[in-house]
């Protein structure tokens, strides 16, 4: 599996090389205008002359994202043992969280902003209030899908429910909230951002807003792409912390099954 | 043997003398199904005694693992009672027709995991988990995980975690169900070499006659709908007994007398 990866990150590395020369290639051919599309060497210019400026920023807006993410982790896992063991909790909260998820959650935004201020927790909120529902979700699909047979089998060892909870019903759940988690985790950086949007003075968010009120493009572009670049290392991280967690799940076992070719010859013959 | 220790001198005492280890009394069992109520079982009534080992035979759903699962407290009688002597719920082990190992612990950690359940420490008897599973001819894979064996190296395994904290009872439903002939013959062997030293009391359920033959000290034959017994078939061969007895024609007089009896209460029903 080690080896696979060796070989396979030089490719995606390269995959993000070639979209970036096919920006500045199609900027450069067709003359678009920087005030609407900078090149690829303006963007990386500004970053390169204002790095502890970006830094700072990108910092800012990762802490809120992360701070969010963990929050609704310990939250949405808690909510969702909650649901699992309490009908009428059930019944109640699971009814106003799915209700509440169906609300755009960006238009709660300027209501946070009124109860908790235009600081940081403003933003971790909005974070939050975008991501605990995947994870709540997924964590209660996951807590209900023990099986038949692993019920019976923790109710003969005649274990108390915590041993039914944290030896069976989690360890059995945690393929589904890790799934959760990876989209937990990029909603997010989204509800760091839009907390920045409505009122901030400072993170990537308030970057991108500041600059398009100056028509600094070359700015909102810089913005986006180390938001780009923050998004892509959380996902990462995830994904190793998916290999380190669950490292027996059918999808991380180095022997699964891989698509083959040997029907396309078939095909061709069928023709 | 690696279970010696365990072990008490065999008891050469006639069955009829031994202390009752189960009491099964009048038991009814009633399900409410969309079409009314289905008696899965009739007052059935049963005295197991120590040390034996007890086939509970019919055709599939016959409700003879509805009586085993009442047994193990995991299904309440509708009416009647089930009486455990000695330690009870608390001294039984279960095994299953699947083998229910979890994929998050290896091999000793899932023989290991009743003993979790119940607030011991582990630690204490992980030695005791190798010598079962070297008994069953898993010595060497102890770290391996679940999906790493056979359909018939689980299974044994699985049988290593019902025997684990030393059940007085070893209640079995359909364990070599989904194995194939061979890996069945051999398990019956290394399960009549086991139960014989360490002393346990056997609850099999089978729809196999030539299994419960070769296992059973009594063979309870169980009618279809509702489930009642219909003989208790005393099997006269001595111990330990070889898979050759199954060509003697006293096994096949005792099979044939089975197959009838099937015959007439509900199994091989045409069309």
């Amino acid at each position: 599996m080690l080896a696979g990866r060796k070989f396979r990150i030089p490719t995606e590395l390269w995959t993000l090389v070639a979209l970036l020369a096919l920006w500045q290639a199609a900027v450069v051919v067709f003359q678009v205008p920087e005030i609407l599309v900078p090149s690829v060497d303006v963007v990386f210019n500004e970053i390169a002359t204002h790095p502890d400026f970006y830094l700072v920023q990108s910092m800012h807006t990762l802490s809120n994202t992360v701070a969010a993410f963990v929050l609704s982790v310990i939250f949405g896992i808690s909510l969702a043992v909650a649901i699992v063991y309490s009908s009428v909790l059930e019944k109640t909260l699971y009814t106003v969280l799915v209700a509440l998820n169906n609300v755009p959650k960006v238009a709660l935004a300027p209501l946070f902003v009124i109860w908790l201020g235009t600081g940081n927790a403003s933003k971790i909120a909005m974070g939050i209030m975008i991501s605990i529902f995947a994870i709540v979700i997924d964590a209660v699909l996951g807590l209900r899908s023990l099986t038949p047979d692993m019920v019976d089998l923790g109710r003969s060892m005649r274990g108390s429910g915590f041993k039914m909870l944290f030896k069976l019903r989690l360890p059995n759940a945690l393929p589904s909230i890790i799934a959760g988690m990876k989209v937990a985790m990029s909603l997010s950086l989204v509800g760091a951002i839009v907390g920045e949007f409505v009122a901030a003075q400072n993170g990537l968010g308030f970057v991108i807003l500041s600059a398009q009120g100056m028509f600094r493009t070359d700015r909102v572009f810089a913005a986006i792409l180390l938001l780009a670049l923050i998004g892509t290392a959380l996902f990462y991280l995830m994904e190793y912390l998916e290999s380190v967690l669950i490292p027996w799940h059918e999808s991380r076992r180095g022997h699964a099954p891989k698509p083959t070719t040997p029907l396309a010859p078939v095909a061709t013959i069928k023709t | 043997m690696a279970l010696a220790a365990t072990s008490k001198p065999e008891s050469t005492a006639p069955a009829a003398a031994r202390p009752l280890a189960i009491e099964i009394d009048a038991v009814n069992k009633v399900y409410q199904s969309s079409d009314g109520a289905v008696t899965a079982l009739g007052s059935v009534s049963l005295d197991v005694r120590q040390g034996e080992f007890i086939s509970l035979l019919g055709p599939s759903g016959c409700g003879k693992t509805t009586l085993l699962r009442i047994v193990a407290g995991l299904e309440e009688a509708t009416t009647g009672h089930v009486h455990l002597h000695g330690r009870g719920l608390d001294g039984l082990g279960f095994v299953f027709q699947r083998d229910v190992l979890v994929n998050w612990r290896n091999i000793i950690d899932n023989v290991l995991l009743p003993i979790d359940f119940k607030n011991k420490k582990p630690k204490a008897y992980r030695e005791r988990a190798r010598q079962l599973l070297g008994t069953f001819g898993l010595q060497g894979f102890e770290n391996k995980r679940p999906w790493e064996l056979s359909g018939g190296m689980r299974q044994r395994a699985a049988i290593c975690r019902a025997l684990i904290d030393d059940p007085e009872l070893l209640l079995m439903d359909e364990p070599f169900g989904a194995l194939d002939a061979m890996t069945r013959d051999e398990l019956n062997v290394e399960l009549q070499s086991l139960w014989r030293h360490a002393d346990k009391t056997a609850l099999f359920v089978t729809h196999s006659i030539s299994e419960a033959v070769f296992l059973s000290d009594r063979v309870v034959v169980i009618s279809d709908k509702p489930g009642r017994i219909v003989e208790v078939l005393d099997i006269d061969f001595p111990r330990p007994r070889s898979l050759d007895i199954r060509e003697e024609a006293k096994f096949g007089q005792y099979s044939r007398h089975l197959r009838g009896l099937l015959e007439r209460h509900g199994a091989f029903r045409k069309g």
